[in-house]
């Protein structure tokens, strides 16, 4: 009891003197039903079951923590070779003198801003639709928060092959930014669409990303969550797949005082397919929760999860992964594994591979394993004449391989490969 | 009924052992109750019971302290919610706390003074008390196949301890083997040393129930070098009725000692669900090693999920010194309802826990099982593999903890949890924790879930096995490396029990 009141005092103090941005009757309807569901759950407090190792306590304070900015030494920026149509935000507020414009992707585009401000728009069956899905079996009010709230975002809609990738980049321009960002994306029967994320996007980043993938429909989603080191991120990645539709996501995260992806995939088409993997690169301070919830709720699909975590200095890595197999979901194909890789005494991997299964034609497994880079290995390159912080960058990169190997498109994955690279070369170089 | 005919049967076991235990076919076998005038305590929990059970037991002072100390804490307490159970709610006050047969109210002296309807309850078990037949092999004889083995036996009929054998035998050795009970009376220096020390008092809400109401149960010491010479066991029989039992079990392995030991249990059929609560602590010191196997078959209600055994359970052992070792194994065929973790503390530095389990649950039974393995020491080892098998209507959850701590530097654990499903009604659930806080250990956690492989079961229907032996022999396949974990006797009772367990989950 003692616990739901102090939930409930911290949630009203989250929500004080937040009013719902004014809204056309759609997007009023759906931000008032989200701050219901809101109220009813409260805000998440270190006791919850699903922050049992991440604590929430930053993301849900009514003032988001400062965040140095970071210089990144002039890095190349992320996907600057793949050509692309580049939607920018800084610090949660829409940049159009830095965009391109969005007509060339030949797709519909339009900003959340914008659309919400009429009174009828298709994105009304999808914004907060996937969310409120999502609340169910375990409560994500940080989510529903950004329902309740985002200002902006993006609203895509393809209808058939998008000509090029969107790519949307997010700035961190202030110390003490809070910017909440809201995505839909619809994909209609056989489209195809490549989504691209980067960027730290503020000193503290909310998003929530919702995406319908029609029948025949195939979707690809490659994020990199930037390189401050003091930024908070809570990403939610909401997913509802039609028939003989494919869906890949990956993340590439290096730094980050706390991130907490959660990705929330739900299989409802008959042979669709998911695949969700993430790479996490952390030096000292560095939380990274990864928490996937896949659930089965049609035959013969396959979902695939691949995670992996590099960790030193003390960081710590969560994984939460479950899939759940819905009776009748017979000859799901369910397979799961999260891995970590400690190069120090300190650094922390805690793991929570779950299955929940009502069917029983269906072979699903998951692994999970932790330990320090392999000596007989070292030993073997060492003995090659690799000097020893090169051949333990070796290693992770081999140990990281079978993440990158999850993006179809190879000049993406070469992209990422690049980036991984270049922060193993500056702490192991 | 079962595939033993055609399964590859050990070394040293005779064919009148697979005769009989080939003869346990039909459903739940131990669901007789046995006719003997009860003497009850009033119904529900309160401190006045609390004193009352320990006033019945002649306790000393301090022990009823505890187990009020024990009731206020639970008072404040709320039943746990986390597992993946669905039961009705238990009124706690609507049972018996304390059931002993009239004819136990003079504790007799020895096995012959005891009376005959229990002996004859334990004899139709096939637990035979009177060391005598045993040592002459007239009775029993079916139940022992391995010649010169013996078990020495604590029963525990409803509430209290009916008798130990080979007390003497024991003694001897040095070791000392009675019902708790005797042992608060007879060595209060080492209960009071060791009773609540791995679980204590306010551990969980069942555990603190149990702290505060438990009537009976075993306790064992191992004097330090001495490796124990015979397997010991502990029988519980739940007979009367709307009673809960709450028994309680002590073991302490001093340094370099070593102990085997076997807990059965059966109840009667009954339409009410009756609550079992109980809590085993091992103390585990220096080069010490327990194994301790547990065939949980209590009743598991009928194919409507009436009635049944509601089983909660807290096991904990306590590696609390170097090298000592501990491995648990059960197989959990009965109740309707289970929630039990045997865990491991592995505080000494190289001491090592093992879990083997095999949770079977068809029609309406649910189980929520597993293990905590807590890695303190260094070097210290775990090793987790469980087998769950869901049929009819079932749900069978895995659910572990593997706790590295940061000083426990190069620790290991392996764990493989596999469930299978038969039949697409019910479910099957893996649900691991797994934390590691330093870099020089390694865990590893593997599960799988499946259903039971079709070419399996078409080569052995093509052998001329009928479905339900075919089912059988590859669930036993399936568990094979659980049942070789258990001493023989046990294998041979787990493997049949397995069968019977699955009867009419196809089809």
């Amino acid at each position: 009891m003692a616990l739901a009141q102090a939930k409930r005092a911290a949630t009203e103090a989250r929500l004080e003197g937040l009013s719902l941005p004014a809204s056309g009757a759609w997007l009023a309807q759906a931000r008032g039903a989200a701050l219901a569901r809101l109220s009813e759950m409260g805000l998440p407090g270190r006791r919850d079951e699903y922050w049992r190792w991440t604590d929430p306590t930053t993301l849900a304070a009514a003032e988001a923590p400062a965040a140095a900015l970071f210089d990144d030494g002039g890095e190349r920026p992320a996907f600057d070779k793949i050509d692309r149509v580049t939607l920018v935000f800084v610090d949660g507020v829409f940049d159009a003198a830095a965009s391109d414009d969005p007509a060339a992707a030949e797709v519909e585009i339009t900003r959340l801003a914008e659309a919400g401000a009429q009174d009828i728009h298709w994105a009304k069956d999808l914004y907060g639709a996937l969310e409120a899905r999502g609340q169910a079996p375990v409560a994500r009010p940080f989510a529903a928060l950004n329902t309740a709230i985002a200002t902006d975002g993006v609203l895509i809609r393809a209808t058939g092959k998008a000509a090029k990738p969107v790519s949307l980049v997010y700035r961190h321009a202030s110390e003490t930014s809070d910017a909440i960002l809201h995505h839909c994306v619809k994909l209609e029967e056989g489209a195809e669409l490549t989504l691209l994320e980067s960027g730290p996007g503020a000193a503290r980043f909310s998003t929530v990303l919702e995406v319908e993938v029609g029948d025949g429909a195939a979707f690809h989603h490659i994020r990199t969550q930037g390189r401050d080191h003091e930024r908070r991120v809570a990403a939610h990645l909401f997913a509802r797949l039609g028939a003989e539709s494919r869906f890949k996501t990956f993340t590439l995260t290096a730094n980050g005082v706390l991130t907490r992806n959660e990705t929330v995939v739900e299989l409802t088409g008959d042979d669709s397919v998911a695949h969700i993997a993430g790479a996490a690169m952390g030096d000292g301070g560095f939380h990274h929760d990864d928490t996937v919830f896949i659930t089965h709720d049609a035959e013969r699909c396959e979902s695939r999860q691949v995670f992996k975590k590099v960790l030193m200095n003390g960081a710590e890595g969560i994984f939460q992964g479950k899939i759940l197999v819905k009776p009748g979901a017979q000859k799901t194909d369910g397979y799961q594994i999260s891995q970590s890789l400690l190069l120090d005494e300190r650094s922390q991997f805690l793991a929570k591979p779950e299955l929940e299964i009502y069917a029983d034609d269906v072979q699903c497994s998951h692994g999970s394993t932790s330990g320090a880079i392999d000596e007989t290995a070292l030993y073997y390159l060492r003995s090659r004449g690799v000097p020893e912080r090169a051949a333990q960058a070796l290693l992770v990169q081999a140990f990281l391989a079978q993440t990158i190997e999850e993006i179809e498109d190879e000049a993406l994955s070469e992209d990422i490969r690049t980036r991984l690279e270049a922060w193993l070369a500056r702490r192991l170089g | 009924m079962v595939a033993l005919d055609k399964s590859e049967v050990r070394e040293g076991v005779d064919r009148e052992t697979i005769e009989t235990v080939k003869a346990m076919s039909g459903t739940y076998k131990y669901g007789w109750n046995t006719e003997i005038e009860t003497e009850y305590a009033p119904k529900g929990v309160n401190e006045d019971i609390v004193r009352l059970i320990s006033e019945k037991n002649g306790e000393p002072e301090w022990m009823t302290d505890w187990r009020l100390k024990a009731f206020r804490r639970w008072e404040q307490m709320e039943e746990p919610k986390w597992a993946m159970l669905n039961y009705p709610k238990i009124d706690y006050q609507d049972q018996y706390y304390y059931a002993k047969p009239k004819s136990m109210a003079e504790k007799p002296k020895s096995l012959d003074d005891v009376d005959p309807a229990l002996l004859a309850t334990y004899e139709k078990l096939g637990i035979p008390l009177k060391e005598q037949m045993i040592l002459a092999g007239v009775e029993g004889a079916a139940e022992t196949p391995a010649e010169g083995r013996r078990v020495a036996v604590d029963a525990v009929f409803d509430s209290v301890s009916v008798g130990t054998t080979f007390k003497e035998e024991l003694k001897k050795a040095g070791v000392i083997f009675m019902s708790i009970s005797e042992a608060i009376r007879e060595h209060p220096e080492l209960v009071k040393k060791y009773l609540g020390s791995v679980v204590p008092q306010s551990d969980n809400f069942f555990a603190t129930l149990n702290s505060a109401v438990f009537s009976d149960g075993s306790f064992v010491y191992i004097p330090p070098g001495v490796r124990c010479p015979m397997e010991l066991s502990t029988y519980f029989r739940i007979n009367a009725e709307n009673t809960g039992q709450f028994e309680r079990t002590l073991i302490i392995a001093d340094k370099g000692s070593y102990v085997s030991y076997l807990e059965g249990c059966t109840a009667p059929k009954r339409d009410v669900a009756q609550l079992h609560a109980a809590v085993v602590e091992i103390v585990i010191l220096e080069d010490a090693e327990v194994k301790y196997s547990t065939v949980q078959n209590w009743f598991p209600g009928d194919a409507e999920g009436k009635g049944g055994i509601y089983n909660f359970v807290t096991k904990r052992a306590d590696c609390r010194e170097a090298r000592a070792k501990v491995m648990w194994t059960q197989v959990e065929t009965g109740s309707a309802i289970t929630w039990k973790y045997p865990s491991c503390l592995l505080r000494g530095d190289d001491s090592q826990g093992e879990f083997y389990s095999i949770a079977i649950a068809n029609n309406m039974q649910q189980a929520d099982t597993g293990t905590k393995m807590t890695h303190l020491g260094k070097n210290t080892r775990s090793r987790i593999v469980s087998k769950g098998i869901s049929a009819g209507k079932a749900q069978n959850t895995y659910r572990g903890l593997v706790s590295v701590h940061p000083k426990a530097t190069g620790a290991r654990n392996y764990t493989q949890c596999d469930s299978l499903l038969i039949g697409d009604k019910c479910g099957a659930h893996t649900v691991p924790y797994i934390e590691v806080k330093n870099n020089s250990s390694r865990v590893e956690h593997e599960a799988t879930t499946s259903k039971v492989d079709d070419d399996q079961l078409f080569y052995c229907r093509s052998r001329g096995m009928d479905e339900e032996e075919a089912v059988a022999l590859v669930v036993n396949g399936f568990c094979k490396e659980v049942l070789q974990a258990l001493p023989m006797e046990f294998a041979m009772e787990a493997q049949s029990l397995v069968a019977i367990s699955l009867e009419g989950s196809v089809g």
